[in-house]
């Protein structure tokens, strides 16, 4: 692997543009250069590793245990990445990609457009919007930017950290931050209390995954050291020095509790953003409750020579990402005519079989887990729009009064998904309260529309890119 | 050969939205499918009808509520083309009218009765829509461009039948005293004091919260397939909604006028035109004037535009270069600009008449259906409130509009 | 407050926040520096002044916006810290020509 530190070094043009050097990113490239293909992977931060393998090269922490075992399965393939042929620039943001494959990246304050036969987005995952009252106050961040800060600083929250909301992460974290010797006040577990009977008719798929063994021990060590509240059906945390979070159950009881941390997840969702700019068509899906890009079995979407791999293209897990980005750097190569159809499917055959162990336990954690109602549409007072501060009351009542259709409509109204998260944060959230007021489906409101830059560039960026006579003629009339 | 989007066992959950992708939605040409719809279809009726909810529909919409006529605006769903979003949100004079004075003069008179507009939405509404008119800029960075603009503008003065307003050549160094963080490479420009901007955005909601206040009604969901004059008079509307009927109808559709029109004996030879609108992070203030193609929004956020292209019916693109050509000129203009960071870029589709001017036309086939289109929703929304809309529910428009009639395109027959 | 995990390894250095001297580790993010150094808050609110502060480390939310070595603007999870940074937090709006 070639690092490259100057966006001007980039080549021009690549066999393959991967972004996003995550398992997926890392599998992916690593795969198509073993096939000979030029291959280029672009990622914002500083190291390999995307978000679930977070400074897996460069931690500083050195005990290895405080991150438990499953994290370091990423050192496999960052060192099949490394010892690869393919060109990686970190540091990197990939703003623009359209259906001919052009692709816009800014890199140092500077931007350039290279050219692609066949593009993997490997864009990764974000954590779903938890709009509770005060979630916007400092103190109060997603768990997972907790455990990244632990990862690649070694930072741990001081004082009174409490964990709220649920999915594997909140008792990963947990089971790390004890190991890391900062043992956290206090869980409130939002699961809807009886989500495990839905849940337990896809046990028998659960049962024989590996996660299974494995979850279940790090749960029973966190409730060993940590206080638990399950079935917490209301949120909010106060305004106040120190925070105070304030929690009731489903069935009546409540409290609060002094807090110098709030650390919220429910869950993860894809990043859509790029492919969604890109043009590709999005899909609605309902057990995970999110939008994802349409791809068939190989990972394509409805633009050709466009895939997307990882939990960029379905919430699914570091180990299916790597397994996906590897069929779909297969499917490029057959597409470029590195291999043949045959040993296409032969290799991909290989892959598969090794995904359905994994897939097999999906339903029953995509069931159990499914975030509340209430957490996704969001209470009155909380914000639904973090970045134009708009909010869930404010939405609520202009989609009732306006009789608003969906979220493009929304946003110009209450400019909504106009701020530079361009709807990372609350394009979820928009959608499930315009459903609900509607009657409808989220997958019948739709989403936002996306355009570039997927990231900021700065306006000279922007005024460098090449163009054309009629570019200009366009832009300079009398 | 494999099928493109299989699904398989993993994916059994995902179902496809109507919503998601670009791929899915119809052509301008295409009717809307009146298909089995999942939301409850209505019958209504009403007096007038405008269908299209866009900048011009609604100002229509709201000038006819104000004085208590029964009105519905029918509009379509959250995927349309939208003319509307494609606005700079100025409400700009200077220049406009080459080849119609007519034009001019209309232009200038929504320009005055604006004030009052954004005074009375303030008082009926409470939203503030942050009207102002302090004069705006065309700016020029060549000499080359300056006599161009020069030239535009005296050709528009001296027309007959003109009323000339007042304007002014303002040269690099007056300019420099107004605005001393202007590029070196601006040569000059060209103010005029009638210039002036809004926030379009709450203009928008100002009109859509006044309309309901004074009793209309917005039909979103309600694209019009068909309309049918009925023996009689008035009309029936067939959307996806359901169907309306109504005693008048107004067509502002936008692009959608060129399929409507010919329902109810009118014409609107309209095509789409395509603009590239960039517009970055909040800054603060540093922008007091409005320029033709840059300007300062009043949270601080500035825009950029802004581009012209015969794209046909594509708005889901932005052409990289057209948005380096915008973003280049922006930063001559102003070098500061250079450093601020881009949030969004988006393309939309003016509509566009042959020679660029409104169509304000009333049917002599049907009587009652009226049309109105234009490609400055924000600039004509005054006029379209407070002094056409009165005009429809009058019955007919003033013999002082009939320059606007599509009949100006009829060619002449051989003598 | 954020606290440091013992015997990292990583270098200290030192930067400039708001204009006093402050320690951090090379390599960190700026976003993290500042959580170490006991500031949760990063930035007030362009329209109404509320103070944000990072809240999900990975370049999505836009909260942990600082102006570093005059550029304003910036994520600060997303830069990495180096020696001599002149690192600020941010009131409101970007000044033009910063």
């Amino acid at each position: 692997m070639k690092r490259i530190e100057l966006l001007e070094e980039v080549a021009a043009a690549y066999d393959l543009v991967v972004v996003g050097a995550g398992p997926a990113g890392m599998a992916a490239a690593a795969t198509a250069a073993a096939h000979g293909f030029s291959v280029l992977v672009t990622d914002e931060a500083a190291g390999p590793g995307g978000q679930v393998y977070r400074a897996i090269t460069t931690t500083p922490v050195g005990r290895r245990d405080v991150f438990g075992r499953d994290y370091w399965q990423g050192a496999a393939l960052t060192a099949a990445f490394a010892a690869s042929a393919a060109d990686y620039i970190p540091g990197c943001a990939a703003w623009y990609l359209d259906d001919a494959l052009q692709v816009g990246l800014s890199a140092g304050g500077t931007s350039r457009t290279i050219a692609a036969r066949r593009v993997i987005l490997a864009t990764g995952a974000l954590e779903r919007p938890f709009p509770i009252k005060g979630w916007t106050l400092p103190g109060v961040m997603n768990a997972g930017a907790a455990q990244i800060l632990l990862k690649s600083a070694g930072l741990v929250a001081a004082g009174r950290v409490v964990l709220a909301g649920s999915g594997p992460l909140i008792w990963l974290l947990a089971a790390q931050y004890l190991a890391a010797g900062a043992k956290p006040a206090l869980i409130l577990e939002t699961t809807p209390p009886g989500q495990w009977r839905d849940a337990v008719r896809h046990f028998p798929g659960f049962l024989p995954s590996p996660y299974l063994r494995k979850g279940l021990a790090l749960m029973a060590r966190v409730r060993r050291a940590v206080k638990v509240i399950p079935g917490v059906a209301e949120l909010a945390v106060e305004d106040e020095e120190p925070l105070r979070v304030g929690w009731k159950r489903a069935r009546g009881a409540a409290g609060t509790i002094a807090a110098d941390h709030l650390l919220l997840h429910q869950g993860v969702v894809p990043n859509i953003n790029l492919a969604a700019a890109a043009g590709c068509a999005l899909a609605w899906n309902e057990a995970q409750a999110c939008w994802q890009p349409e791809t068939d079995a190989f990972g394509n979407t409805s633009l050709s020579g466009i895939a997307v791999a990882g939990d960029g293209a379905g919430i699914a897990g570091a180990e299916i990402a790597a397994m996906r980005g590897r069929i779909a750097a297969l499917a490029a190569a057959e597409a470029l005519g590195k291999i043949s159809h045959e040993a296409c499917a032969r290799l991909v055959a290989g892959e598969r079989k090794a995904l359905r162990r994994f897939e097999r336990a999906r339903p029953f954690l995509d069931t159990l887990y499914r975030p509340a109602r209430a957490f996704r549409l969001g209470a009155a007072e909380a914000m639904a729009c973090r970045c134009e501060e708009v909010s869930v009351a404010r939405v609520r009542e202009a989609v009732a009064s306006l009789g608003v259709q969906g979220p493009n409509q929304l946003k110009a109204f209450l400019r909504c998904g106009m701020g530079p998260c361009q709807g990372r944060f609350c394009g979820l959230t928009v959608g499930e309260i315009i459903a609900d007021v509607r009657g409808v489906s989220p997958a019948e409101v739709g989403y936002y529309r996306l355009r570039p830059p997927v990231k900021p560039i700065t306006v000279a960026e922007l005024a460098g890119m090449k163009t054309t006579a009629a570019d200009i003629r366009a832009v300079v009339r009398s | 050969m494999r099928p493109r989007f299989a699904l398989s066992s993993d994916r059994d959950n995902v179902r496809v939205g109507s919503g998601g992708g670009e791929a899915r939605r119809r052509s301008v040409a295409e009717a809307p499918d009146l298909g089995p719809r999942k939301e409850r279809m209505t019958e209504r009726s009403c007096e007038i009808a405008v269908i299209g909810g866009g900048l011009v529909g609604i100002a229509i919409g709201y000038g006819l509520a104000r004085p208590g006529r029964r009105v519905s605006v029918l509009d379509e769903g959250d995927r349309a083309f939208r003319a509307s979003r494609g606005n700079f949100a100025l409400v700009w004079v200077q220049g406009k009218g080459v080849g119609m004075p007519r034009y001019a003069a209309w232009t200038r008179h929504s320009s005055e009765v604006w004030a009052g507009f954004a005074r009375e939405l303030g008082e009926e509404t409470g939203i503030d829509i942050a009207h102002r008119r302090p004069g705006g800029f065309a700016l020029s960075l060549s000499e080359a461009e300056l006599a161009r603009r020069g030239a535009l503008m005296e050709r528009l003065m001296s027309q007959p039948g003109m009323e000339p307003y007042p304007y002014e050549f303002v040269g690099r160094n007056e300019l420099r005293g107004t605005l001393p963080e202007i590029g070196p490479d601006v040569v000059g420009g060209y103010y005029c004091p009638l210039d002036g901007e809004v926030n379009s955005l709450r203009l928008l909601l100002a009109l859509h919260t006044g309309f309901t206040r004074r009793g209309g009604t917005y039909a979103p969901g309600h694209a019009a397939a068909r309309i049918a004059p009925q023996p009689g008079g008035g009309f029936r509307i067939e959307t996806e909604g359901g169907a309306v009927a109504a005693e008048r109808i107004v067509l502002a559709a936008g692009i959608g006028n060129a399929r409507l029109a010919p329902m109810c004996g009118l014409r609107a030879a309209v095509r789409p035109q395509r603009g590239q609108v960039i517009v970055t992070e909040k800054a603060a203030p540093f922008l007091p004037y409005p320029m033709h193609t840059l300007r300062q929004t009043d949270e601080g956020g500035v825009m950029i535009g802004d581009s012209a292209e015969e794209a046909g019916a594509d708005d889901a693109r932005v052409r990289l270069g057209i948005l380096g050509v915008e973003a280049e000129r922006a930063a001559r203009i102003f070098p500061h600009i250079g450093r601020l960071n881009v949030v969004r870029t988006w393309s939309a589709l003016r509509v566009m008449t042959d020679d660029g001017f409104p169509i304000y036309d009333q049917s002599e086939a049907y009587p009652g259906a009226f049309l109105c289109t234009c490609h400055s929703g924000v600039t004509l929304a005054a006029a379209h409130a407070m002094t056409l809309a009165p005009m429809i529910a009058a019955g007919t428009l003033d013999p002082g509009l009939s320059g606007f009639s599509a009949r100006r395109f009829d060619v002449p027959e051989a003598a | 407050m954020f606290r440091r995990l013992p015997d990292l390894a990583r270098p200290s250095v030192s930067f400039l926040l708001d204009g006093e001297r402050a320690e951090g580790r090379e390599g960190e993010s700026v976003a993290a520096s500042l959580l170490a150094a006991g500031r949760p808050v990063c930035r007030t609110m362009p329209v109404g002044g509320l103070p944000r502060g990072p809240f999900c480390m990975m370049g999505a939310c836009f909260d942990c916006l600082v102006t570093i070595d005059g550029v304003g603007n910036r994520q600060g999870c997303l830069v990495s810290l180096r020696e001599g940074m002149d690192v600020r937090t941010q009131d409101g709006r970007r000044e033009i020509g910063r």
